[in-house]
């Protein structure tokens, strides 16, 4: 049998030819993303988690470390620890889940341009990760508050309002961190495990590097990202350190983030 | 109205569609047709961008699908109901759709009436879904933007014989309000009761496409008898062309290029007693799809080559 191609005149049935809609604004797009952070338990406990740990890391702070030691600086570096591993895990799972879960399916047909997508998703951990930040720092000043009258000394509010813009913007290239692998990774346990060897192995094998090759650690500071954005943390950092963090970024961050985000726009989402 | 011109997508290897083009037009439901693995899906996921075409192109509503500036306004896509995030409760993603269309909230309690899900089942997280349950939910999101085009792959998987008529019911109501609908299914019998113009696809290729008046029109006669060699012998012989036909199950029927007036005649002639003799259109689709597929399709249904 031979394949009929037929164009017969069927009545066609006419709709009222509507308005072209308005195209959908970045706004919606960010705050559909937001919501979509919150709206399961997996993603909202992970999100509560952020001030639980706060609280346990200041309370356990408050019980264990000795008068002396409660400096705002110490309850800081506490609540700050929490930070550094679930605000990566927030980034990371906000783009995972659209390809482990197949969300992406209905994501990117409602919006039909995943870096607009992608976009929203990126301010939406921009904010969440400052916002975080933010309600770490007070949860860790009213710590150091309670902490010190309870043991009847003076608080010390011993980092700057500059120190503290600095370990903000470290925690947001930890999620960037984590951003860069969720694009390039697209599966979620696999990307979270990355992350991982990314920020804990591979500083373990850089340092036992650098101990013992010489050679090495002069190059640490311009090869190394974990390194590199050590300054951000201790408060201080200088011209050279920012040229560190930039060259040693542009290698483990930029560079793969631009490969990451090249091959979500072309691939298939299935 | 969709439109699908000259497509084709190559992976390394093998061509999963390879120049397809056909034309969905409104007010009408167009089947698409094809066993496991022809390209359905692929041309489904080329059309809505989610998969990029090595060549050619597909429009709907007279754009390319990206550059519909809110697409769930204008097409309602339900590509697998059961890529959603377990963990979401079918009003949550029934509500995100809401947001991203920008419309009234309203619209999530309209849309879960509309499809027979009711408050309770509405607040369950979807990995306690069945199957029909979540495809109800993946019409509700591509009904939600009240669109003029549905593009639904498979959308009758999983649902009971009441939820078939009634999905059945629902896009026979749409395309007579003059929506465009595109339907693919490998379920032949669903098709054929609810498609105006089908478009049939083995290995990636447009094997047929027309409406279903003229498929089936050309589907022949169907003849059966228990000496098949003599009767083919007989037709071949009058110049009639045949295929043997899977269409009674057993391999004693021949479908005929020809009016069963024709094969009586030649039957009556050759001396072959027939058990059976009628137009095979009720034999249906299922016949003209096998054939059509036959040798695209992974279990080989009839024996031996057409005479």
């Amino acid at each position: 049998m031979t394949a009929t191609t037929l164009e017969s005149a069927v009545e066609e049935v006419a709709r009222p030819v509507r308005p072209t809609p308005a195209r959908i604004p970045m706004s919606r797009i960010v705050s559909v993303e937001l919501r979509k952070s919150f709206d399961t338990r997996s993603g909202f406990w992970l999100m509560a988690s952020i001030g639980i740990l706060a609280v346990v890391a200041t309370g356990a702070t408050i019980l264990f470390a000795p008068d002396d030691a409660l400096t705002y600086g110490n309850f800081a570096a506490a609540v700050g620890f929490p930070m550094a591993i679930v605000l990566p895990m927030v980034a990371i799972l906000s783009i995972t889940s659209e390809w482990s879960q197949r969300t992406g399916l209905t994501s990117f047909t409602l919006v039909p341009h995943r870096g607009r997508v992608l976009a929203g998703k990126a301010l939406v951990a921009v904010l969440v990760g400052v916002v975080s930040m933010l309600l770490a720092g007070l949860i860790g000043a009213l710590g150091n508050v309670i902490g010190t009258s309870i043991n009847g000394v003076d608080p010390t509010w011993n980092i700057s309002a500059l120190e503290f813009g600095y370990i903000i913007l470290g925690n947001l290239l930890g999620m960037a961190v984590g951003f860069m692998l969720g694009v390039l990774i697209r599966n979620s346990p696999g990307a979270i495990v990355a992350y991982f060897v990314y920020s804990l192995v591979l500083p373990t094998v850089t340092t036992v590097l650098a101990e013992t090759q010489e050679w090495f650690a002069d190059k640490q500071p311009w090869v190394d990202f974990n390194y590199a954005q050590g300054p951000l943390f201790d408060g201080d950092i200088s011209g050279q350190q920012w040229a560190q963090l930039g060259v040693t970024g542009l290698f483990w961050l930029v560079i793969p983030l631009s490969i990451g985000l090249w091959s979500v726009l072309r691939s298939e989402v299935k | 109205m969709i439109k699908v011109e000259s497509l084709t997508k190559q992976y390394a290897g093998f061509t999963a569609v390879d120049d397809v083009t056909f034309t969905a037009r409104p007010g009408r439901v167009t089947g698409f047709l094809g066993p496991n693995g022809a390209g359905k899906s692929t041309t489904m996921r080329i059309m809505v961008g989610l998969t990029p075409a090595s060549s050619g192109y597909a429009e709907v509503s007279g754009r390319r699908f990206a550059d519909l500036p809110n697409p769930g306004l204008e097409v309602g896509v339900l590509l697998d109901a059961s890529a959603q995030h377990a963990g979401r409760t079918g009003r949550e993603i029934l509500t995100i759709a809401q947001r991203t269309m920008g419309l009234p909230a309203g619209r999530v309690g309209e849309m879960l009436d509309r499809v027979s899900l009711t408050d309770d089942e509405a607040d369950r997280r979807v990995r306690n879904y069945s199957l029909g349950m979540r495809q109800r939910l993946g019409i509700a999101t591509a009904l939600l933007g009240d669109p003029d085009v549905l593009i639904l792959d498979e959308p009758a998987n999983g649902l009971d014989p009441a939820g078939i008529r009634w999905m059945r019911d629902l896009l026979r109501g749409y395309a007579d309000r003059g929506g465009t609908v595109l339907l693919s299914s490998h379920l032949l019998h669903e098709i054929e009761v609810i498609a105006d113009d089908l478009v049939v696809i083995g290995q990636g290729r447009i094997v047929a496409q027309g409406t279903k008046a003229e498929l089936l029109a050309t589907a022949g006669t169907l003849v059966r008898t228990p000496d098949v060699h003599q009767l083919a012998q007989a037709l071949t012989s009058a110049g009639v062309s045949f295929t043997p036909s899977a269409a009674t199950g057993s391999q004693d029927a021949l479908r005929v290029d020809a009016d069963p007036g024709v094969v009586g005649r030649v039957a009556l002639d050759a001396g072959v007693h027939l058990v059976e003799l009628r137009a095979a259109d009720g034999a249906g689709l299922e016949e003209m799809f096998l054939e059509l597929t036959a040798d695209t399709q992974r279990e080989t249904l009839t024996e031996g080559a057409a005479a």
